[in-house]
């Protein structure tokens, strides 16, 4: 699979504080790729490095196989990009700027902006400063749909979006994915990008420390396993990667490493298993671990 | 929780509560600003009775220069009349305008920027779910402006007490009423549009004709008694008379309408909602033709320009029309030809008058570049420049779609401004039209520092405004307080021929013109290597 965004070892300062710790990032061509961490992780410093507005200090980035800073332009004709906090020309109304976003890009599909127009429920007529900040986000977010490109970034784009309008944006991002095109969201609904993501990056502190699918870091984390059998349990102490093992009477309540799964429940079965039931651990889980992680350390300075 | 808890107080009480804290607040944000604007203004009024009596030193040159005055319209449409031969009396009519501008210039930034400006940002409602009255940010903008103009009038007083006690009184009491009437002015202001820009530019447009009116009345009459002077706040301080026989009752036409029109602002800011205007905008076309950056800043910056531009054609007939009064002084009055001479540069008395005003023109030009220039900056720290840049667009390419208008609109408000000398003064277009476009390069080298500070130092460049009010004060003051020449060559405007009428120099033009293409490109090259900020 050919990559539309490579990123290695990136770093970036500013002044003392360093948002970026040597940051990696892959996101294969197709696909759409969640981007998480905390607040302040350098999430939005990532993304800036990739559109050209910021320089990297150090490391190595690719968008669609080209250098980000120096043919910024070229890049940004195949790329749509929504920011998490989007500002309106007052006295622009919102098609104008719509238009202007999609001609500042490849260009734009005036059916798809029309039905999107309406999917979002926006008016195109009103000026910059009446719009509430969701339906700042939607001006941006039909640009960015209705554009004729290869890759959209999204910053935190749902913010402000109601229920509904989440889900039409859900919908807009299956679309894109299904008619091949690359999609970084970078979100905290962690439904949304469990719902809609191939793949995922988790960063702290400007480092990456997850990525890949969200089959594969499910199986880094723990699965919670809780039973009743037909005897005592015996044995399930001693086996490797069995946490939190709570035993009463006949019931059992464990967390077990994912890969490690398989013993667990010959074990069980050996005893005779009444009713069993496992839960896998939810991108929620897997995300805390990392949020508390932060929060320990922070704690223990 | 039960109805008790709430404190039970009258109504008017609670419309302003928490004034105090916000006006603390206020004071705080504007720690800076307002202490240099008053000291500003007030180093400007206490220097000068040391410079008028530098130049005049015995009472009768200084009698001599009334005697000229008074019968000068031109003269006296730029400074005003003037109504005695004392150092204090000459002090109040040398630089009483001009303070009268700082002072309303002061009070209309602090008030639109506590008022209009918060609730445009959207700041205001978060302060305003607090314990605060309705009236209390109004009331809190109102006193900060009352702070900064209470404490000029006290500096003035004070400063000038050696002059006179009654005269020096008066005329701290008049400057504050001037700066007082602009700030509540601004209050109405911020009431009627949505914008802090537009609520800005009204009042600015207001203190202009107040500029122009009082000087086409003191043009037609020598004693202030034109019905046009009086139409004016700044003729209303002209006509106190400071030092020359005060009349106090002129206090009272600041008392009064500065109490009238904060009547009005609460009237109306009491009949809307937080963050709405009585100007609303209307809805927009639900498809737009802008198809490129340069489009875009033409359009952000076109109502600016035409502003400008309208501004300084009718500046222009109105100036055009005062020049052949300045023919009429007797011609062997060596003093006042001496101030013409310093700021037109040479002997005849029409040439020297129309040469002054290019070089005001060009002056207030540099304000215009200064402020079109740091759209750019306006853009990109508000996060609108970020998905622009996001499109396929270079950085030189947005940046040139906001200098066009900038340094291209320069060249159109000093050809009208021209047009308007020509047009007035009915004769000499050509080189009136030559004098107005020989400023452009020194307004182009304004602009160019503009360029440079927001390229290499982004988080300075709204310094670019006191670079400009330094060329500003150089240009103004420099000549009447006969300023060194090393100081007077500080500004670009220094070094500009002396046209009509002076000789025509290539050399500084080109130079200026070289400068100012150099400090682009150098701001330019910053800009494409730096990191955006937002």
């Amino acid at each position: 699979m050919t990559k539309a965004i490579t990123v290695s070892g990136l770093h970036k300062s500013f002044g003392r504080t360093h948002a970026l710790d040597g940051l990696d990032l892959s996101v294969g061509s197709g696909e759409v790729h969640g981007f998480l961490g905390p607040n302040g992780s350098g999430k939005s410093t990532t993304i800036r490095v990739l559109l050209g507005l910021l320089r990297a200090d150090a490391g190595a980035a690719q968008v669609l196989g080209r250098d980000p800073w120096t043919d910024a332009v070229e890049i940004h004709r195949r790329i749509a990009y929504v920011p998490g906090d989007v500002t309106l020309w007052r006295n622009l109304s919102g098609g104008e700027v719509i238009d202007l976003y999609g001609r500042l890009r490849g260009g734009l599909d005036p059916r798809r902006r029309a039905e999107l127009t309406e999917r979002f429920e926006l008016d195109p007529t009103k000026k910059g400063r009446t719009y509430s900040k969701g339906n700042r986000q939607k001006v941006a977010l039909v640009a960015a749909f209705a554009s004729d490109v290869d890759l959209l970034i999204l910053d935190e784009p749902t913010s402000g979006l109601d229920p509904l309008m989440e889900e039409v944006f859900q919908r807009c991002v299956a679309e894109e994915r299904d008619r091949g095109r690359t999609v970084l969201l970078s979100s905290h609904i962690l439904s949304e990008v469990e719902e809609l993501c191939d793949r995922v990056s988790i960063i702290r502190k400007g480092r990456t420390v997850e990525s890949g699918s969200l089959a594969e870091l499910r199986h880094l984390t723990r699965t919670s396993v809780s039973a009743e059998l037909a005897g005592p349990p015996n044995g399930l102490a001693g086996l490797p990667g069995v946490h939190d093992l709570d035993v009463q009477g006949h019931r059992v309540r464990l967390q077990v490493d994912t890969d490690r799964l398989d013993a667990v429940l010959r074990s069980l079965s050996e005893t005779g298993v009444r009713s069993l039931t496992s839960t896998p651990p939810t991108l929620e889980e897997l995300f805390l671990r990392h949020y508390q992680d932060a929060q320990d350390e922070v704690t223990a300075r | 929780m039960s109805a008790a808890a709430f404190a039970v107080r009258p109504a008017s009480a609670r419309q302003f509560a928490g004034t105090g804290i916000l006006l603390r607040f206020a004071l705080r944000r504007d720690r800076v600003m307002i202490p240099v604007w008053v000291a500003v203004n007030a180093l400007l009024v206490l220097s000068m009775p040391s410079t008028i009596e530098g130049l005049y030193g015995t009472p009768a040159e200084r009698a001599d220069l009334v005697a000229q005055m008074g019968t000068n319209s031109s003269l006296r449409a730029m400074v005003g009349p003037v109504f005695g031969d004392s150092l204090g009396a000459l002090t109040a009519w040398r630089v009483g305008i001009t303070a009268g501008v700082l002072a309303a210039v002061t009070g209309l930034l602090v008030v639109v920027r506590h008022t209009r400006d918060e609730e445009e940002s959207g700041r205001q409602e978060l302060v305003m779910s607090g314990t605060v009255g309705r009236r209390a940010a109004l009331t809190a903008a109102l006193l900060a402006a009352a702070v900064a103009n209470g404490a000029l009038a006290l500096l003035v007083t004070a400063g000038l007490a050696g002059q006179g006690a009654a005269g020096s009184l008066a005329f701290g009491l008049g400057v504050a009423g001037v700066g007082m009437l602009f700030a509540t002015m601004a209050a109405i202001a911020a009431q009627l549009t949505e914008s802090a820009r537009l609520a800005r530019g009204l009042t600015a447009a207001v203190l202009g004709a107040a500029f122009v009116l009082r000087a086409a009345g003191d043009s037609a009459k020598d004693d202030g008694s034109s019905p046009l002077t009086w139409a004016s706040p700044l003729g209303w301080l002209s006509n106190l008379r400071a030092f020359a026989g005060e009349r106090w009752w002129v206090l009272g036409l600041f008392v009064g309408a500065v109490l009238l029109q904060a009547a009005v602002a609460y009237a109306l800011a009491g009949r809307r909602d937080v963050g709405m205007s009585f100007l609303p905008s209307r809805p927009g076309p639900a498809a737009g033709r802008l198809g490129s950056a340069g489009a875009l800043a033409w359009r952000l910056q076109r109502g600016g320009v035409l502003g400008w531009s309208i501004g300084f054609l009718l500046a222009g007939l109105v100036y055009g029309g005062m020049a052949k009064g300045a023919a009429d002084l007797v011609g062997d009055n060596d003093n006042a030809r001496e101030i013409f001479q310093r700021m037109g540069g040479q002997s005849g008395l029409t040439d020297a008058f129309l040469a002054a005003m290019a070089g005001m023109f060009g002056l207030v030009a540099a304000l215009y570049i200064v402020a079109s220039v740091l759209r750019l900056h306006a853009e990109e720290t508000s996060g609108r420049a970020e998905p622009v840049l996001a499109g396929a667009v270079g950085r030189l390419r947005w940046a040139a779609g906001h200098l066009a208008p900038a340094f291209g609109g320069s060249v159109l408000l000093m050809l009208l401004a021209g047009l308007g000398l020509a047009v007035g003064h009915g004769e000499q277009a050509g080189p009136i039209l030559g004098a107005c476009l020989v400023q452009v390069p020194a307004v182009w080298a304004v602009g160019g520092i503009a360029v440079l500070m927001y390229g290499l130092v982004p988080g300075a460049a709204t310094g670019a405004w006191g670079v400009a009010g330094a060329v500003l004060l150089i240009g103004w003051v420099g000549p009447v307080l006969d300023a060194p020449r090393a100081v007077l060559d500080l500004s670009p405007f220094g070094h500009l021929p002396k046209l009509p009428g002076g000789p025509m120099e290539w050399p500084p033009l080109l130079v200026l013109t070289a400068l100012a293409a150099a400090l682009t490109a150098a701001g330019l090259a910053g800009l494409r290597r730096r990191d955006m900020t937002s």
